[in-house]
């Protein structure tokens, strides 16, 4: 039977994770997949997964009370999601599917737990985290700069 | 005895006298963003520019800026400006109609490598309105793109409705010619691009450091996170060319105003190679 560890490997976000690690995330994978328009999780609910995007955009949205508005894509090569690493494990944002995409889902319970009794694998995956995490609080700042306008 | 020194540019009459152009054709591309087709009252031939030259366009009565051509080097007949209302000169321009004339001087200031470029790959990465620079490298590539490998145009906005020249970029896009990549740093539910700082496409292009030329225009916060994440992919600042913006005055090296460290910006550049560049833009007070 065909297992979900090749798909991983060849993830931008597997390429720097140990070789055992990675067997550990095969078992709590899954394929999955996303027609145009298909919420993957929405603002207030359980951060049970994450999803490492494989092809297809997905935006990260909030509800505003006249407009929701998008903050940010993400796409094939890209990894969706944090919350489910942090208390209470609650998605902050709604995330929509804007193109047909393709994704494994990773578990957050069983990957949690699987952390929790080897901090190795903890520590290698919140070293992959926290690399994603910086990379997105700068661009964060630069969009907060709102550095196109004319006169920045 | 003092001696002047020459102009830096033999422009659209002289370096100093502005000439006469009367706008013939005038196309809105966003709410406060216009471009406009001028000619030369009387015709005559018009200068050539090289792709990253300026000219200064003077609004009788209100003033003269320096502006960016964005035309096409290969139609000599007709002189293309787009301009963004910001200050009274710019706002002024950008309310031009057709038949309204203008005092034009130029074309001032070194223009983009475009010639090294060839044989190789090209990046383009434009913000805002430094699209507008960049256009005419697009002409003059696609013109010749046989001499070109990869070319690809990754283009930054902060959001949907200000974006520049969208049915070229299409066509650009659609065509296969140049690998076009857009994204805007908010947009409302309805778009479906990418949303996200610009520079984070640059991982995706797989740059050959061998054999790429990047050429950047946008505001300055812009281009010096996109020197370091071009730099990430291996790009040395010699191979990064970026198009500045200043207060210029002269545009011919006389006033100082545009002054940036040992630079003229109108006169050495407006185009520099990044290694010339990067030191003096670290400089708060500069």
């Amino acid at each position: 039977m065909e297992t979900l560890e090749p798909l991983l490997a060849e993830h931008p976000f597997s390429r720097t994770l140990q070789a055992r690690h990675l067997q550990v995330l095969v078992g709590c994978a899954s394929n999955v997949r996303f027609e145009a328009g298909a919420f993957l999780f929405r603002e207030g609910q359980a951060a049970d997964r994450f999803y490492l995007i494989r092809e297809g955009k997905v935006a990260i949205e909030i509800a505003a009370p006249t407009a929701t508005l998008t903050m940010l894509t993400v796409e094939g090569g890209e990894v969706l999601g944090w919350s489910w690493l942090f208390p209470p494990y609650r998605w902050k944002f709604d995330a929509r599917a804007i193109e047909p995409t393709r994704a494994i889902a990773l578990d957050a319970q069983c990957l949690r737990a699987k952390c929790e009794a080897d901090h190795d694998l903890g520590y290698d995956l919140l070293k992959q985290f926290a690399l994603m995490v910086e990379q997105r609080l700068h661009a964060t700042r630069l969009q907060l700069l709102n550095a196109y306008d004319v006169n920045a | 005895m003092t001696s002047t020194p020459e102009p830096a540019a033999a422009g659209v009459a002289s370096a100093t006298a502005p000439r006469p152009f009367r706008v013939i054709r005038v196309r809105h591309d966003t709410g406060d963003t216009t471009t406009l087709t001028f000619e030369a009252v009387g015709g005559g031939r018009l200068p050539p520019f090289a792709a990253g030259q300026f000219n200064m366009v003077y609004v009788f009565g209100v003033g003269e800026v320096p502006m960016s051509i964005t035309g096409d080097s290969a139609r000599p007949d007709v002189v293309v400006h787009t301009a963004r209302g910001v200050g009274p000169v710019s706002s002024a321009i950008a309310r031009l109609k057709r038949g309204d004339l203008v005092g034009l001087r130029g074309p001032f200031g070194r223009g983009w490598p475009v010639d090294e470029a060839a044989g190789g790959d090209l990046v383009m990465i434009a913000g805002g309105l430094g699209l507008a620079p960049l256009r005419p490298v697009l002409y003059q590539v696609l013109a010749n793109r046989a001499a070109f490998g990869r070319v690809s145009l990754l283009y930054g906005a902060k959001t949907p409705d200000v974006l520049l020249y969208r049915k070229e970029l299409e066509r650009w896009r659609s065509d296969g010619t140049v690998r076009v990549d857009i994204s805007v740093d908010q947009a409302a539910a309805g778009w479906t691009g990418r949303v996200g700082v610009a520079a984070s496409l640059i991982p995706r292009l797989a740059i050959d450091p061998a054999r790429t030329v990047a050429m950047i225009c946008g505001p300055e916060v812009m281009m010096r996170f996109t020197v370091r994440e071009l730099e990430r992919s291996g790009l040395a600042q010699t191979a990064i060319y970026l198009s500045m913006e200043r207060n210029m005055k002269c545009a011919v090296g006389f006033c100082g105003h545009c002054q940036l460290g040992p630079h003229f910006i109108c006169r050495d550049g407006p185009v520099f190679r990044a290694d010339r560049l990067m030191t003096a833009l670290a400089v708060r007070e500069l």
